[in-house]
């Protein structure tokens, strides 16, 4: 079955919904892309999302990996160009519109409004995957490790992050 | 000083010429080469994120921008759909060389990523359920948790004023998360609320430029 068109309007979609961040869109994209389309499980979904954590670039490219699982080469070039082309367009209209509005007050306004609702939206992806990710007593451990790590020094997380693999082959490995 | 001031004038020079639509004198315009090659180059070596590279590279190293743009323009890319990365391709190839700039930026910050991405995901296809990577990937996850929630709190010490950004920021996690209300009707709800909320008032006409 083709996939293509399914592909393009899930991931057009979704761009529309990161504000503020990638995770802003994930409770939306576990719904479309786990329960409605199947076309990943949530531990799947969370896999990939965590292991593009490491990926040098803009930090949701598991998107392409959904794509292609999803419809091949094609699917995945397909998310991609749906996935970062509309906002694209978007943030290149408002670069050209941006500096005219500099003297308009509701300009300050819609910053300082989307700042806490895009915080918030992250911190709900953020819990969504905490649901699949957070089963038990050391993976709960591994995260507020990483979090008191990032909070008291400089490192680079992504370093966490392959850190976590190596805990997680330390302490999940069946005996 | 003076020698900031001089590259505004050439910058905006620049950006007079390119918004007037002729093919601007190539002295003072970075190419679509080497902006490319620049945002290839941070597409493929911003391990843990995005932004201090994208600084390191435009601001000190190529002086393409200069810090206080780099910051307004982070702060645009912030408030918009699209992430910061690509966002900020997008609105400094804008201003290096117009739509094509913004292609040029896109495509070179992007692809790395995406061709790795790729093939991690063919691999995970046919890996996925060996149990070493099942175990590596269930540390992953979490420390991905412990990630966000850092960004989490990092972007709350900078960007959140006062107690009432707290409160929107409580009701969009409880509106997606409690109530299920969907991220594009909670975005749309909270969104005019918290933008109400900041109004602009009267007695500060001249509004607090971030």
């Amino acid at each position: 079955m083709n996939q293509i068109p399914a592909i393009i309007r899930v991931f057009a979609y979704l761009s529309l919904l990161t504000v503020g961040g990638g995770m802003a869109a994930f409770p939306e994209m576990k719904v479309l892309t786990v329960d409605v389309h199947k076309w990943v499980t949530f531990q799947q979904l969370i896999h990939l999302y965590s292991v593009g954590q490491m990926a040098p670039g803009p930090n949701m490219m598991m998107i392409v990996a959904i794509g292609q699982w999803a419809g091949g080469m094609l699917g995945a070039v397909a998310a991609l160009i749906a996935f970062f082309g509309p906002t694209a367009v978007l943030a290149f209209v408002v670069a050209r519109g941006w500096k005219k509005l500099e003297k308009w007050p509701w300009r300050t306004s819609i910053q300082q409004g989307l700042a806490p609702v895009s915080i918030g939206l992250l911190l709900a992806g953020c819990f969504t995957m905490a649901k699949g990710a957070i089963s038990d007593v050391e993976t709960a451990a591994i995260a507020v490790g990483v979090l008191l790590i990032l909070m008291r020094y400089k490192i680079n997380p992504a370093l966490l992050v392959l850190g976590g693999a190596v805990i997680g082959v330390i302490s999940f490995m069946p005996k | 000083m003076s020698e900031t001031g001089a590259k505004r004038a050439l910058e905006r020079a620049a950006d007079a010429a390119t918004a007037s639509g002729g093919k601007a004198s190539a002295s003072a315009e970075v190419s679509i080469g080497q902006i490319f090659l620049e945002f290839l180059i941070i597409g493929a070596t911003s391990f843990g994120g995005v932004v201090p590279y994208l600084r390191g590279s435009l601001v000190t190293k190529r002086h393409w921008i200069d810090d206080k743009e780099f910051v307004e323009m982070l702060s645009i890319s912030q408030s918009l759909p699209g992430l910061n990365a690509t966002n900020m391709a997008i609105l400094v190839g804008e201003k290096l060389h117009g739509a094509k700039g913004s292609i040029a930026a896109l495509i070179g910050i992007c692809l790395p990523g995406a061709v790795l991405m790729y093939i991690v995901g063919m691999f995970y296809r046919v890996h996925g359920d060996h149990v070493w990577v099942t175990a590596a990937l269930k540390g992953v996850a979490a420390a991905a948790v412990g990630l966000i929630l850092s960004t989490v709190m990092g972007l709350s010490k900078t960007s959140l004023a006062g107690k009432f950004d707290f409160v929107f920021m409580a009701l969009t996690v409880i509106a997606v998360n409690q109530l299920h209300l969907g991220v594009p009707r909670t975005l749309v709800v909270v969104g005019i609320l918290a933008i109400l909320f900041h109004r602009p008032r009267k007695d500060e006409k001249k509004g607090a430029t971030l």
